[in-house]
């Protein structure tokens, strides 16, 4: 593992609660969302929130599948696991959510499991670009 | 809504969420480090090679069909059920769908890792 795949798996982390976060404040000015006024839908996507929390969400995905495509999925899923400490963090410091011993007894479990799995190797299957004595999969294909 | 019902929804969340997570999984494997095409060809090429992938948009299908699972399912059962349930069996059915369909060594260390984070999202989510 280099320092640019820590940093992206923790782009992962901040981009996915940021992303939530940010969704969560929107769809608060709205209420619930039932059959009978779905519309509010189409307002909510104009939401500067909302938007925010979309953007954030994109960030999510293009760090994830990065992530996917050099460590294991068993890896990948305990590891960004922090995104809901951070998830719970932010939303007691922004959105001033509750934050009870059963949620502080979660975080530390989660943390835990970040532990267990973050101190093991990240890939554990051979990839296109690891399997030995063969190019880069990049390196093989006419995109450039 | 009965409990089975209920049950059944959150099984179907599950199912898909683990299935759209698997198949993007393999297809990643199959793309290559990103981050050495975006080097070598530049940030088209990453999305070209990507959104080419059959295994990727299948994942992709299947995990519009796991959120559309979820919202069924949460039209029957208070999100405080229906979010922690799903989130911590997804963490553990990955594990068991990572080890038999990408041939993942998922060893104790894992295992632990899965279920010290399932348990952590269920309280969490509570």
């Amino acid at each position: 593992m280099t320092v640019r795949k820590y940093l992206v798996l923790l782009a992962v982390v901040i981009f996915g609660s940021c992303g939530d976060v940010c969704l969560g404040r929107g769809m608060r000015d709205f209420g619930a969302v039932t059959a009978s006024n779905w519309h509010l839908l189409l307002h909510a996507v104009a939401d500067p929130w909302v938007i925010l929390g979309i953007c954030f969400l994109i960030g999510f995905f293009c760090t994830y599948i990065t992530a996917l495509s050099w460590a294991d999925l068993t890896y990948v899923l305990p590891a960004t696991a922090l995104s809901y400490v951070l998830m719970a963090l932010l939303a007691k410091i922004f959105l001033h959510e509750n934050v009870t011993l059963e949620h502080w007894l979660g975080i530390a479990l989660i943390t835990a499991g970040v532990g267990f799995v973050a101190t093991g190797p990240s890939l554990t299957v051979e990839t296109s670009s690891t399997a030995p004595g063969k190019l880069p999969d990049a390196a093989n294909r006419s995109d450039a | 809504m009965n409990a089975a019902a209920i049950w059944s929804g959150i099984g179907a969340i599950v199912v898909t969420a683990t299935a759209g997570d698997v198949l993007q999984a393999r297809a990643m494997k199959e793309v290559g480090d990103l981050g050495e095409i975006r080097q070598s060809y530049g940030v088209l090429a990453v999305v070209r090679r990507v959104v080419s992938s059959g295994r990727f948009m299948l994942g992709l299908l299947f995990m519009a069909l796991a959120f559309f699972s979820l919202l069924i399912t949460l039209s029957w059962e208070d999100v405080s059920v229906v979010g922690p349930a799903s989130a911590s069996l997804t963490f553990i059915a990955n594990a068991f769908a990572a080890r038999i369909f990408l041939k993942e060594r998922v060893d104790h260390r894992r295992w632990l890792a899965a279920l010290f984070v399932a348990g952590g999202v269920a309280l969490l989510s509570r």
